[in-house]
C-alpha cells in the first residue's frame, strides 16, 4: 500500500453490510473473550470463594470493542471526520471525568485503571483521524515506516554518544536525588542487575548469534559458587567474585561443547535443556546446596573490609563509624546500587573493546555466516566457546551479586523465566545493541516495577508492550548496528567510534 | 604447488568425487569447468578440509593438509572465494576486509587495504556501506578482495561469474589476471562460465560425475570438439 491520497477524495462508498458484518465480528469475539475472563469473579467470603458476576462489564467491554472497530474501518476507508467528531468529545469528556473522579457514570469498570485505557484509545483514535483531517494521508505505508524508524533508530545510535553519558551521569546521581528512596534504589540495583545479564546475553546471542535460553544457569552457578564459598570456607565477597566468574564461564565452555555443531533452533531447545538441568541439580542435591530449602545467611560485601552494620565486630571499624557519618541502613543500598553499576559498566566496556579485538570480530562473523568465517580461517569452535565462556563469566559476576544482595538463594531464583526475560531484554533492545539494552531493561524491568500499584494490569501492559514492540520493530528497538572501523579521510588509519 | 591424488569425498553414502586427480604449479592460473553437480565446489570445498576427502591425499607445498583442520589449511596461504560470495551482510566493507586478515591479523591491514581498493576502486566508493546493500558485482568484488587479504600464495574462486552481467564478468576476469600476473598469486578457477574460464588460464581440468575428464592447456581445451559442444555451443 502507497501512501494513501487526501481523505475521502477517491474514497469509495462505504459498505455499510461489510462494515457491521467486521465490528459485529470484532464485538463476537470480544465476548467470547470477556465472558469467562471479564464476567465472573471470585470473591473471598467467609467460609469459602463465591462467585460474583459483571455482565455490564462484558456489556461494556463488547461495545467499546464494537465501537473502536468501526473507528479503525472508518479511518482505513479515509473517513476520518466521524472519527475526530465523535472520538474527540468523548475521549475528552472521559478524561476529565476521569481526573475528577465522575467517570463511574460513563462505565461499569470497577477501576479507574480500565477508564484510563479506554480514554487512552479513544484519544488515539481521535488523534489519528486529526492527523489524517490535516495532513491528508490516514495510513503510511509499511516500508516507509520501517524507514522512518530505521532512521530514528539510526538517529538515537548517533544520539546514544550524548544519550549514554547522559543516562551514565543519571544513574551516577540517582543515590543522591531527593525522590530516591529505598524503593526507587532497589528498582535501580534490579534495572542495572538486568542491564548487566542483558549485556552478558548480548555477547552470546546479539554478538556471536547463538541463541541461549539456558543463560540463568550462568547465573544460578555464579550465585551458588559464591554462597557456597562464603558459607563453608568463610571467604569475602570480593576474594569470590573472580572464582564466581571463572566457575561460570567453566560451566560454559563444558556446556558448550556438545552443541558446537548445533544452530538455530535446536541450539535454542538443548541450551533450554541445560538451563534446567543445573537448576533440577541445584535443587536435589540436598546436602551441597540445601535443594529447595536454598541457602541462607550469605555475608553481605564489604567496603574495603569495613562492613555495612550499626555495631561493628569486636575490634574493626564499620562503614558509618570510619567516615564519621550517622548509621542508616540506606549506605548499604546505596553501595550495592553502585556496586552493580560499576560491575555492568566493566562489562559494557569489555563489550565494546572486544568487539573491536579479532575475537569479537570472529564473533559477530560467525553470527553473519559461519562457511564464509571458516573459509577465513576463523576457528568456528574457538570462537563460539570463547563466546559462551565470556557471556557466562558476566553472568556469574552478577549472579554472586544477586546472592550478597539478597542473602538467600534457592533455585526458584532460577527459572527458567529469568532466562526469557534476559532474552527479551537483548532482543527488543535489538540484538547486538548496546544502549538498546538499556532501554529494553529499564521498559521491562523498570516500568512493571515502577507501576507495580497497577496490580494485575502491570502484567498486562508488559504483555502489550512486547506486542507493539514486536509490531513496530520486528528486530528491536535499536536494531542499527554501529560499523567498528572507519577509514579517516580516505587515508588508511582504524579508527574508534563510540 | 597444490596436488590432489585419487580424493573421494562423500556426502553421507553419495560418492561427490570418485578419485580426482589434479595439480597447480606455482604462478599458473588453472581452471576447473563442469557441469552443474560434477564436485566442482565439493572439490574445492575438499581441498580447504569442510568436508574431509574419505580417501586420497592433498599437497601444498609438499605438506600433507588432507586431515588438517580448514582453520590450519587457510593459515597455511589457501584462501577460498567462496560460492554465492559469502560476505557479511551487515558488517561494511572494510569489516569484511578487515575479517578477511583474519589468519595474518592487522599488522599489513592499511597497506593491504590499499592494494585491494587499486584491484576494486568502487569498494574505496562504497567502503563504509554496509555488504549486503552492494549490487552483486560488488559483492563478488568485495568476496575477492577480502579473500585477498590473507596474502595467500594460493587463491581458490568458486564461481565468481555466478549471476553477474557479462560486462562485470569480464571486468572480474581481467581481475584474476592482475592478480595472478602482478603480485604472482597462483589461482585455482572453478567455472561454469568455460569460454572465459578457459581463455583466461594457462591450464584446464574438465570435470563431470566426480570424475577429471580430460585436461589440457585452455587453448588445447578451447579447441576440442567435445567440450565446444558440451560447454561452449550446446550450453549447458
Amino acid at each position: 500500500m502507497a501512501v494513501l491520497s487526501a481523505a475521502g477524495a477517491d474514497a469509495k462508498p462505504l459498505d455499510i453490510g461489510a462494515m457491521v458484518k467486521e465490528a459485529g465480528l470484532a464485538g463476537l469475539i470480544a465476548f467470547g473473550l470477556a465472558f469467562g475472563l471479564v464476567g465472573f469473579e471470585t470473591l473471598d467470603v467467609p467460609g469459602g470463594l463465591a462467585i460474583n458476576t459483571r455482565f455490564d462489564d462484558v456489556a461494556a467491554v463488547v461495545v467499546l470493542t464494537i465501537l473502536g472497530r468501526i473507528a479503525m474501518i472508518l479511518l482505513r476507508e479515509h473517513r476520518p471526520l466521524l472519527v475526530a467528531v465523535i472520538g474527540l468529545p468523548f475521549s475528552v469528556v472521559l478524561i476529565v471525568s476521569l481526573v475528577f473522579g465522575w467517570w463511574t457514570y460513563f462505565l461499569p469498570f470497577s477501576s479507574a485503571m480500565v477508564g484510563w485505557i479506554v480514554a487512552l484509545m479513544a484519544a488515539v483514535f481521535s488523534l489519528r483521524a486529526i492527523n489524517a483531517l490535516s495532513h491528508g494521508d490516514t495510513v503510511a505505508s509499511r516500508e516507509q515506516r520501517e524507514k522512518t524508524m530505521d532512521r530514528i533508530g539510526a538517529r538515537v545510535q548517533t544520539a546514544a554518544k550524548y544519550v549514554g553519558p547522559l543516562l551514565l551521569a543519571f544513574a551516577i546521581i540517582l543515590p543522591f536525588l531527593p525522590f530516591a528512596d529505598r524503593r526507587i534504589l532497589d528498582i535501580g540495583i534490579l534495572v542495572v542487575t538486568y542491564i548487566m545479564l542483558g549485556w552478558g546475553l548480548n555477547i552470546v546471542v546479539g554478538l556471536a548469534g547463538l541463541l541461549d535460553l539456558g543463560y540463568v544457569a550462568f547465573y544460578a552457578v555464579g550465585s551458588y559458587s559464591y554462597a557456597l564459598l562464603a558459607l563453608h570456607l568463610d571467604m569475602g565477597f570480593w576474594v569470590c567474585l573472580p572464582f564466581a566468574g571463572f566457575m561460570a564461564a567453566l560451566t560454559g565452555v563444558i556446556l558448550g561443547f556438545p552443541v558446537l555443531r548445533l544452530r538455530g533452533d535446536y541450539l535454542a531447545i538443548v541450551t533450554l535443556g541445560f538451563g534446567e538441568i543445573i537448576r533440577v541439580i541445584l535443587l536435589n542435591w540436598y546436602e551441597f546446596t540445601g535443594g529447595p530449602d536454598g541457602l541462607s545467611g550469605i555475608p553481605r560485601p564489604t567496603f574495603f573490609g569495613l562492613e555495612f552494620k550499626r555495631f561493628a565486630p569486636e575490634g574493626m571499624d564499620t562503614f558509618h563509624t570510619f567516615f564519621g557519618l550517622e548509621y542508616s541502613p540506606i549506605q548499604r543500598i546505596i553501595f550495592l546500587y553502585y556496586l552493580i553499576l560499576v560491575m555492568a559498566l566493566i562489562t559494557n566496556l569489555f563489550t565494546m573493546r572486544i568487539r573491536r579485538l579479532p575475537v569479537g570480530r570472529a564473533w559477530e562473523a560467525l553470527r553473519e555466516d559461519e562457511i564464509a568465517c571458516r573459509s577465513l580461517g576463523i576457528n568456528p569452535r574457538n570462537t563460539k566457546l570463547t563466546a559462551f565462556g565470556i557471556g557466562a563469566m558476566f553472568a556469574g559476576f552478577a549472579g554472586s551479586f544477586f546472592a550478597t544482595r539478597q542473602g538467600f538463594i534457592s533455585p526458584e531464583s532460577f527459572t527458567f523465566i529469568e532466562s526469557a526475560i534476559i532474552l527479551a531484554v537483548v532482543v527488543l533492545g535489538g540484538m547486538g545493541s548496546q544502549i538498546g539494552v538499556v532501554f529494553a531493561a529499564i521498559l521491562l524491568i523498570g516500568l512493571p516495577e515502577i507501576f507495580r500499584d497497577l496490580q494485575q494490569y502491570r502484567m498486562l501492559a508488559f504483555g502489550s508492550a512486547m506486542v507493539l514492540i514486536m509490531i513496530w520493530r520486528p528486530s528491536g528497538l535499536l536494531a542499527h548496528r554501529e560499523p567498528t572501523l572507519l577509514l579517516n579521510d580516505g587515508k588508511s588509519k582504524p579508527q574508534e567510534t563510540s | 604447488m597444490l596436488s590432489a591424488a585419487g580424493i573421494h569425498t562423500f556426502y553421507g553414502n553419495i560418492e561427490a568425487l570418485r578419485g580426482v586427480d589434479i595439480d597447480v604449479k606455482q604462478g599458473e592460473i588453472v581452471t576447473l569447468i563442469g557441469a552443474n553437480g560434477a564436485g566442482k565446489s565439493t572439490l574445492l570445498m575438499t581441498i580447504c578440509g569442510s568436508p574431509r576427502a574419505r580417501q586420497g591425499q592433498i599437497l601444498f607445498d609438499g605438506v600433507d593438509i588432507t586431515s588438517a583442520p580448514t582453520y590450519e589449511i587457510i593459515r597455511m596461504g589457501i584462501a577460498q572465494s567462496p560460492e554465492g560470495r559469502r560476505i557479511f551482510p551487515r558488517m561494511t566493507v572494510l569489516e569484511n576486509l578487515q575479517l578477511g586478515s583474519t589468519p595474518i591479523g592487522d599488522d599489513h591491514f592499511d597497506e593491504d587495504v590499499e592494494r585491494v581498493f587499486k584491484l576494486f576502486p568502487i569498494l574505496k566508493e562504497r567502503q563504509e556501506q554496509r555488504g549486503g546493500t552492494l549490487s552483486g558485482g560488488e559483492q563478488q568484488m568485495l568476496a575477492i578482495g577480502r579473500s585477498l587479504m590473507s596474502r595467500p600464495r594460493l587463491l581458490l574462486l568458486d564461481e565468481p561469474s555466478l549471476g553477474l552481467a557479462p560486462l562485470i564478468v569480464k571486468q572480474i576476469f581481467e581481475v584474476i589476471k592482475t592478480i595472478n600476473e602482478q603480485e604472482g598469486v597462483t589461482v585455482f578457477l572453478v567455472e561454469q562460465n568455460a569460454y572465459h574460464a578457459l581463455r583466461l588460464a594457462h591450464r584446464g581440468y574438465v570435470m563431470a560425475n566426480g570424475r577429471i575428464l580430460m585436461s589440457g592447456t585452455g587453448q588445447e581445451l578451447l579447441a576440442n570438439e567435445e567440450i565446444r559442444a558440451a560447454y561452449l555451443e550446446g550450453g549447458h
